[in-house]
């Protein structure tokens, strides 16, 4: 837009509504005072992780205890896992930018249920303050690992019921935020926006609905079956009454696999639109990465089984799902093609977002190719249980989801404070978390291959200068968060006000002021052309 | 300033939410139904004689009940679409009495069950077996989850009541009320589904 009309509605950081001061946001219905809600506890949440993360690395930096017993090792991989994958990631793009900017992106005023919008925010609290809670009530944390495999889950006299209950509230939120975000999308596009003009950010929030929407449950009653059995012994997966521990694997995986789609596909929809912006070009095959996020989405469901090659299945069984284990990393492929050819001959703007698509890029194409390694029945064998499987998961979930989310974070910055940040302190802490990162976990995969378990707390003195390599990572890589995080921080108050479209964006949200005004838009925007035209 | 935020009505959205809601109702029985068919494979005869001991009787005037309770939900839209207030919400108060009628028959029901020492967790049930054991915890597990979801429906169509009371549903809107009776039909459902699962297939 060539000239920034004057809007007579305040932006939604001056609109307080009914409420004055803290009560003005978390009584707020407004999306974007959601997101932000989502936003800080969900950093907050992040550096409780991060920093036990850190701790299990010091403590790996030596074989023996070196600076915590077993037992608390155990712990802290627990509420780790748990606290990062279901109040970081699982939630981290859709609750955040997807509340923020779907509705802008769709020419919309809100979501479809405001309300609704912001219980799920206040059983995203309730949900990881029970899992908090169990960390300091009862007879000790929770030991069993993010994955509460039965029949540990329910003979552990660590504090397992509030975490239990703890995810499944999370799951609840989840629901509720993919269903707020289906109805929203299928009815409040605005005049035009048919579905092959909607940006990719909103399809792929789409296809993650319906992820979240037809999986979760399966985990709700999962974990309420944990519950019952810890509670009334009733039998489900207890082998000395009759119950299979198997089952629960597979009922887990039923849902714990199609929820990494959940955690990845908003991120390829973030990165769908940072690099035709900085690219000034059109999305090469828009199509394509539509249909690829809804096969994504549908072959997600039928691949839990290769979490389990290892634990006792037929062997047509694991034929099949190998097979469509190496099915599903097609539709991936098509999105890193695509992103490529629209990089190709294109007069590409370096800014801070581009880096980190291009950073999402590297570190998701070794993620996504040691899954293969791990798809193969032979070598998942020998890999199973290793450091191996820790590094490919953290370069796809963390690499993946979390350079997509930083990623997000600076393309998306200015638009939501209103502030422009300064890119030299941004691409710095970039650099020092890249290096951190890719020494951290790179090192993972060759501890790996030499056969270091994981989930120990000591290991044998042959695995000794790896694991110093990628603790010295790990304390980079920290170093690394803090300076993006303190430069975000401090262009809140310090940088220059963000014009309406600092990068020259083509979708929804570059046409309205920076921060946007309370309803987003003066007049609900009438849409003729697809959302990517640079012609 | 003040009309900032005006709320504006899209029925056809809040009944696709509510669609989408009563989708994952069902998924979170279907993980209840697969643990169900599992075990009923690897232990066909203790539940084919277990099931034998469940009152017939009881589950089907339960099973008649909710089937005329889901016929009054359905005759009150019909009967707000008309402005028929009074018949409206007579036809609640039968829906409400009818889900209460269930849930003092499966009380009893469970009574007889806890009586003879058949719950999760018994010591006498245990000796039975482990297909007993089983069959027992998912039928108590099951109907006790079906048992919860007739108790948030009623709760939600006595607040539905109030606000018919309050005029705030009338026959222009009147979404709330169907929504209402779309979640009620799913707790009739899953229990079409539960009836001869535990009571019927011997």
């Amino acid at each position: 837009m060539s000239t920034q009309k004057n809007f007579e509605e305040p932006s939604y950081l001056e609109y307080k509504g009914k409420y004055k001061g803290i009560f003005s946001w978390i009584l707020s219905t407004d999306h974007k005072r959601i997101a932000i809600l989502y936003l800080f506890s969900l950093l907050t949440f992040f550096a409780i992780g991060a920093t036990l993360g850190l701790l299990m690395k010091l403590e790996l930096i030596a074989p023996g205890k070196t600076i915590m017993t077993a037992q608390t090792y155990n712990a802290f991989f627990t509420l780790h896992g748990i606290i990062m994958i279901f109040a970081v990631v699982i939630p981290g793009l859709p609750a955040v930018f997807g509340n923020f900017l779907l509705p802008i992106m769709i020419g919309a005023k809100d979501v479809a249920f405001p309300r609704l919008n912001l219980l799920s925010w206040y059983f995203y609290v309730t949900g990881v303050t029970l899992v908090l809670i169990s960390q300091f009530t009862g007879q000790g944390p929770p030991d069993t690992g993010w994955t509460f495999y039965a029949p540990y889950s329910f003979r552990t006299t660590g504090n397992m019921l509030p975490a239990v209950f703890g995810a499944f509230v999370l799951g609840f939120s989840s629901i509720l935020t993919g269903l707020n975000f289906l109805v929203t999308i299928h009815r409040m596009r605005a005049p035009g926006m048919t579905w092959l003009k909607m940006p990719l950010f909103p399809w792929t929030l789409y296809a993650t609905g319906w992820v979240q929407l037809l999986a979760t449950p399966i985990i709700g009653i999962t974990l309420l079956m944990i519950i019952a059995e810890r509670t009334l012994h009733i039998g489900f997966f207890d082998p000395t009454l009759g119950g299979d521990p198997l089952l629960y694997q597979h009922l887990f995986w039923t849902y714990s696999h199609p929820a990494v789609y959940i955690m990845i596909l908003p991120a390829m929809g973030a990165i769908s639109e940072i690099i035709p912006t900085f690219c000034h070009k059109t999305i090469f095959g828009y199509k394509f990465i539509v249909a690829s996020s809804i096969a994504i989405a549908f072959v997600g469901y039928f691949i839990w089984g290769h979490h389990m090659f290892t634990s006792g299945m037929s062997g047509t069984a694991e034929y099949i799902f190998s097979l469509l284990t190496f099915i599903v990393a097609i539709p991936s492929a098509i999105k890193v093609f695509n992103w490529i050819a629209t990089m190709h001959k294109a007069s590409i703007d370096l800014q801070t977002p581009f880096y980190w698509a291009v950073g999402f890029l590297f570190v998701f194409m070794i993620g996504g190719f040691s899954g293969l390694i791990l798809g193969s029945l032979a070598t998942d064998i020998h890999l199973h249980n290793t450091h191996f499987v820790v590094a490919h998961f953290h370069f796809i979930v963390f690499g993946g989801t979390g350079f997509a989310f930083f990623g997000a974070m600076h393309y998306w910055f200015p638009k939501i404070t209103g502030k422009m940040y300064d890119s030299r302190w941004a691409n710095t802490g970039l650099i020092i978390f890249f290096a951190g990162f890719i020494t951290l976990y790179g090192e993972m995969f060759f501890l790996g291959m030499k056969g270091m378990p994981r989930r120990y707390y000591d290991y044998d003195e042959i695995f000794h200068t790896g694991n110093i390599f990628s603790s010295l990572g790990a304390i980079v890589m920290y170093f690394g968060l803090a300076v993006i995080i303190i430069n975000l921080i401090s262009s809140l108050r310090n940088g220059a006000k963000a014009p309406s479209d600092p990068w020259g964006g083509k979708t929804l949200e570059w046409t309205i002021p920076s921060p946007p005004p309370v309803e987003n838009f003066e007049e609900i925007p009438v849409i003729t052309k697809g959302p990517y035209n640079y012609k | 300033m003040s009309t900032i935020l005006v709320t504006h009505r899209d029925d056809l959205a809040s009944k696709t939410g509510m669609w989408l809601f009563l989708f994952t109702e069902m998924l979170l029985f279907g993980g209840l139904f697969i643990v169900y068919s599992v075990y009923r494979y690897r232990n066909p005869v203790a539940f084919h004689l277990a099931a034998q001991e469940l009152s017939v009787f009881i589950g089907t005037i339960n099973t008649i009940i909710l089937l005329i309770s889901s016929t009054t939900i359905a005759m009150s839209i019909t009967a707000i679409q008309k402005n028929n207030k009074k018949l409206a919400l007579l036809l609640l108060g039968i829906t409400v009495i009818l889900g209460l009628a269930f849930l003092v028959n499966k009380y009893f029901e469970w009574g007889e069950h806890i009586k003879e020492h058949i719950y999760p967790g018994s010591s006498i049930l245990a000796l039975r077996g482990h297909g007993d054991v089983l069959f027992y915890g998912l039928y108590f597990f099951m109907t006790g989850l079906h048992a919860l979801h007739i108790i948030i429906g009623l709760v939600f169509i006595l607040v539905i009541a109030t606000s018919i009371l309050r005029d705030k549903i009338n026959s222009e809107n009147y979404v709330l009320l169907e929504n209402s009776g779309l979640y009620w039909h799913l707790v009739d459902l899953i229990w079409i589904f539960l009836f001869p699962l535990f009571y019927l297939i011997t």
